[in-house]
């Protein structure tokens, strides 16, 4: 595959986290691209190391964690590649990436806006950080900018401060500072999880709707399956800080393989689904994040899983081209646990 | 079908023992706690003196073998006036801490929990006794009611509860929201038991924290009012009664050991309680880890 | 169908208004009307869901029939034995020995069990005021054991304190609490909302399997639609403390009448290929409650709104056997 096509490359990406004496490796060797213009979105459950992965590649990591090995390279516009787990987390050239090429959105609206500054302001001094332009120039772009994001009357809601937005208006807002140095990656960190169905719904098409027209690529961390139909060009589905199944949306969903993905798909009661259905349950609970493994980290709940699964680490296999999942059972061959 | 109850003891105040343990600063103030007690209350075994017997023969000695830290202007040892003076000292804060925390957090629940009419006038009275500075009304209040051990106990009782009954209050707001609350008012359990079963437990952490540095405060206010003459009686040996000789300014100068030794018994117990304090707080913070 | 079945829970336009708290020399503030003229009929041994989105009564709703909260107006009738008894209007040994078959669970595993006791002594108390296992705390002690087995548990668990268990083994536990009272009716209020995917699964299964076993009545709110349309039989859907349309749950699904809830079902996003069917985007956001819209509380966002709407309220009335709605677009056809 050309360079050109991807946007962003992580491979074998390791962050570990400093718990009191203990290291808990969050995220254990992941590797996945991200295509120019389409959306990636990483699936899990809590603890998965998919909001890690994200805060990884921002290098927003709490104190406590830190990048112990991989690359995480990204191409710019012009073709030019960074390698940003090179870079300090704090240091000029992370910080002229973020929020210019790279920016985030999180999961709570409203937490992440300060209230005590118009929304106005916040949007216009995440432009002025990363461009020159002037007071009246940037506040009509910023005016144009909220309208495209459906919020009405954007001239007025310019100057008003954030308690008097609603929760998805909030996230617009959210949406607006992320957007406003019309980044090349945007990543989304469960941005609907806090807010209702219907709202979700126009946030989700927002999403959609800027990808268009803006050529942005996205990375969309969440939980709900059914946004991923909706939305991903790409899916990654994590366990325990790795990635057990990638590919593109129509094989993750029309041949799922790996039995974690199977399972969580048929865990979730589906609209208009029959009542007399049970549902298939994961049984146990997900392990603690510093368990030591010695085998596939999903062997203990797996209902495929067999005596060689608990003491050896499975490869990743690539089953057909773009499709690759990390289990013993698809895997010609693996090798010997050291 | 047997059940077997479990003897690994997983509470909550394992858990906090061992954060607990891991603070140095905290260990240190819990040594130097259990020294000074100790030696206040082996008192006897650490000296022949009577700490209040005067002897007129041996006034205003300095430090020697056979009195440790000399003697004062009517010739009591002051070694054997510190350690039993710390008896005293250290009852007074703990008992007087206590008293007030345990006022303040009955108060603070009641009024947490009823909240309306209750809880107004209960935080009004609370909020004009913080109003008044707290050595003037123990001022005040030792005047009219005479000088002795029982009365300060009365008076730091019942002046000190505002504190605590204000921590307390505003844990009990918040927690009585909570839904294992909730669930106990389905049932039909009553008030009291909610309060003192359900809610109390769950503040009792800053309720300790609390008492700790309360009892070194009291210390504090007790030395501070005897040494104006306001405190305990004369003839109980505290550590602040046992500054209070050392007023005028020819003993300030010629026995220093007089002012001195109390002065830095004091400065240690207080240090150690607090930073025994600070360390039971992190302790028992749950949200730290 | 539904006649001869038992009613087990009468619900009376009930209301249920907020007064805000008024400080001294405060102006008046307007009163929020979380639920307004609310009736339903629940049945002995069914699931009865609740769907809606945050702010529209649901939850308040459900703390007013568990006598969480006092209700402004309304009665509620419940089965004791045949005689139905205004919950609202009891003597004080009635109303507090009917608690004990009315449970609730709430949504957050983490903060529905005390932190400083154990699942024993918490399971105890409510037992032993409302005298089940005889008095006797062997009794109870063997009462609490099994329920923790049914709830897939091990019986020592009841030695442990909450900490040492997950989300989801709390919530389990939360469940079993509920089932030592020997209710007839348990309000699961979003059961499942604060767990991972993964243990939803188990919680909802556990919860349909200690039904068939029991015949325990369910009153499940939830917001999440695909949850409440597998659980129940009958579903109601609120819109800012109205209920706009009820109606068995798999006649809702299929032919959904109000335009609210015609949009809420197209929001849900479905985790099957191909699924992409023509979405309903609702346009701005739900109302404030304390300054609710004029007529029909949904005309504001409604895509079929007519002159009538902005003024006059409709009412809840049956279009088909069985199924209600609150919309005057279907006033014509009665």
């Amino acid at each position: 595959m050309q360079e050109n096509d991807h946007i962003l490359r992580v491979q074998d990406l390791k962050t570990d986290f400093k718990v009191g004496r203990r290291t808990v490796h969050a995220v254990n060797g992941v590797t996945f691209d991200v295509r120019r213009g389409k959306t990636l979105c990483i699936v899990g459950e809590s603890g998965c190391g998919k909001s890690v992965t994200a805060h990884s590649i921002m290098q927003l990591l709490p104190p406590n964690g830190t990048i112990a090995g991989g690359t995480i390279s990204y191409y710019t516009r012009d073709g030019a590649c960074e390698i940003l787990s090179n870079y300090k987390r704090s240091g000029p050239r992370m910080r002229a990436i973020r929020g210019k090429e790279i920016s985030m959105i999180f999961q709570d609206p409203m937490s992440t806006l300060n209230p005590v500054y118009t929304v106005g302001s916040q949007i216009m001094e995440m432009l002025k950080k990363h461009e020159k332009v002037s007071k009246a120039e940037g506040k009509a772009r910023i005016i144009r900018l909220l309208g495209e994001l459906g919020i009405p009357n954007p001239e007025i809601r310019y100057d008003q401060y954030p308690h008097e937005f609603s929760g998805g208006m909030k996230q617009r807002i959210m949406i607006a500072i992320a957007m406003i140095c019309n980044p090349t990656l945007l990543i989304a960190d469960e941005p609907t999880t806090a807010l209702d169905v219907t709202i979700q719904a126009q946030i989700l098409d927002l999403i959609r709707k800027m990808q268009e027209s803006y050529g942005t690529s996205v990375i969309l961390i969440t939980h709900n399956m059914g946004i991923v139909v909706e939305i991903a060009d790409d899916v990654a589905v994590m366990y325990m800080g790795r990635i057990v199944e990638f590919g593109s949306v129509q094989q993750i969903f029309s041949h799922p393989v790996h039995p974690y993905t199977r399972a969580l798909m048929r865990s979730v009661p589906v609209l208009g689904m029959n009542k007399d259905q049970e549902l298939a349950v994961i049984e146990g609970t997900t392990p603690d994040a510093s368990t030591v493994f010695t085998g596939c980290e999903f062997a203990e709940r797996c209902e495929c899983a067999r005596p060689e699964c608990f003491h050896r680490f499975p490869k990743d296999t690539e089953i057909e081209a773009g499709h690759r999942v990390r289990c013993l059972l698809y895997e010609e061959g693996g090798e010997e646990n050291g | 079908m047997t059940i077997r109850k479990k003897t690994r003891n997983t509470s909550l105040a394992k858990r906090s023992w061992q954060k607990f343990i891991q603070n140095r600063m905290a260990i240190l103030g819990l040594i130097g706690l259990v020294l000074i007690i100790a030696a206040c209350l082996a008192a006897p075994l650490l000296t022949n003196y009577d700490p209040t017997l005067i002897d007129p023969s041996i006034r205003g000695l300095s430090p020697s073998r056979e009195h440790l830290l000399g003697t004062d202007r009517l010739g009591r040892d002051i070694f054997a006036r510190i350690l039993y003076g710390g008896r005293w000292s250290i009852m007074i804060g703990v008992i007087a801490a206590m008293g007030a925390n345990l006022l303040g957090a009955a108060l603070g629940c009641i009024a947490g929990y009823y909240g309306g009419k209750v809880d107004s006038v209960l935080v009004s009275i609370q909020e004009m006794l913080s109003i008044f500075p707290g050595t003037l009304i123990n001022m005040l209040c030792i005047g009219f009611m005479g000088k002795s051990v029982r009365n300060l106990l009365l008076i730091f009782t019942f002046t000190g509860w505002p504190g605590v009954m204000r921590i307390v209050r505003g844990r009990i707001l918040s927690l009585k929201q909570e839904p294992y609350v909730e669930s106990c008012r389905a049932n039909g359990i009553g008030g009291m038991s909610i309060m003192f079963h359900h809610l109390l437990p769950n503040t009792l952490g800053p309720i300790i924290v609390n008492s700790t540095m309360n009892v070194a405060g009291y210390i504090l206010s007790e030395a501070a009012l005897s040494y104006l003459g306001l405190g305990v009686p004369d003839n109980v040996p505290t550590w602040g009664n046992i500054i209070n000789a050392a007023k005028r300014l020819d003993i300030v100068q010629t026995l220093p050991m007089l002012w001195l030794a109390p002065a830095a018994a004091i400065c240690l117990f207080v240090l150690s309680i607090n930073f025994f304090g600070d360390g039971l707080r992190d302790a028992l913070d749950p949200s730290s880890k | 169908m539904a006649e001869q079945r038992e009613k087990l829970l009468s619900i009376r336009h009930l209301t249920m208004e907020y007064q805000p708290n008024r400080r001294l020399f405060e102006a008046k503030k307007p009163s929020v009307k979380a639920v307004s003229d609310v009736s339903l009929d629940i049945y002995a041994g069914e699931t009865f869901g609740v769907v809606g989105e945050s702010g529209c009564g649901k939850t308040t709703l459900g703390k007013c029939i568990v006598r969480l909260l006092k209700p402004t107006a309304g009665e509620l009738f419940f089965n004791d034995g045949g005689e139905m008894k205004d919950l609202l209007r009891l003597d004080k040994k009635t109303s507090f020995a009917l608690r004990q078959k009315i449970q609730i669970v709430f949504q957050d595993p983490y903060a529905s069990l005390n932190p400083v006791h154990t699942i024993q002594e918490a399971f105890d108390e409510p037992m032993r005021v409302h005298g089940i296992g005889g008095g006797s705390r062997e009794k109870r002690t063997e009462i609490i054991a099994n329920a923790l087995t049914r709830v897939n548990l091990q019986p020592d668990y009841m030695y442990r304190y909450p900490h040492e268990f997950s989300g989801g083994q709390r919530q389990r536990i939360c469940v079993a609490k509920a089932l030592v009272m020997e209710p007839r009716l348990i309000i699961c209020d979003e059961p499942v909302s604060a767990l991972d995917v993964s243990i939803q699964a188990q919680l909802l299964n556990l919860m349909r399997k200690l039904q068939r076993e029991t015949g325990v009545t369910f009153f499940f709110i939830a917001h999440d639609l695909s949850v409440v349309q597998y659980m129940s039989d009958r579903i109601a859907v609120m819109y800012l403390g109205h209920v706009v349309e009820l109606a068995d749950a798999g006649d809702l699904y299929a032919r959904p009448l109000h335009p609210y809830t015609q949009a809420l079902l197209s929001a849900v996003p479905v985790p099957v290929l191909q699924a992409k069917k023509e979405r309903i985007v609702l346009k701005g956001d739900v109302p404030s409650p304390m300054d609710p819209p004029t007529g029909c509380p949904f005309h504001p966002r409604c895509a079929n709104c007519m002159e009538k709407c902005k003024t006059e309220k409709p009412e809840l009335h049956e279009v088909e056997a069985g199924h209600f709605v609150a919309c005057h677009l279907y006033q014509q056809h009665t």
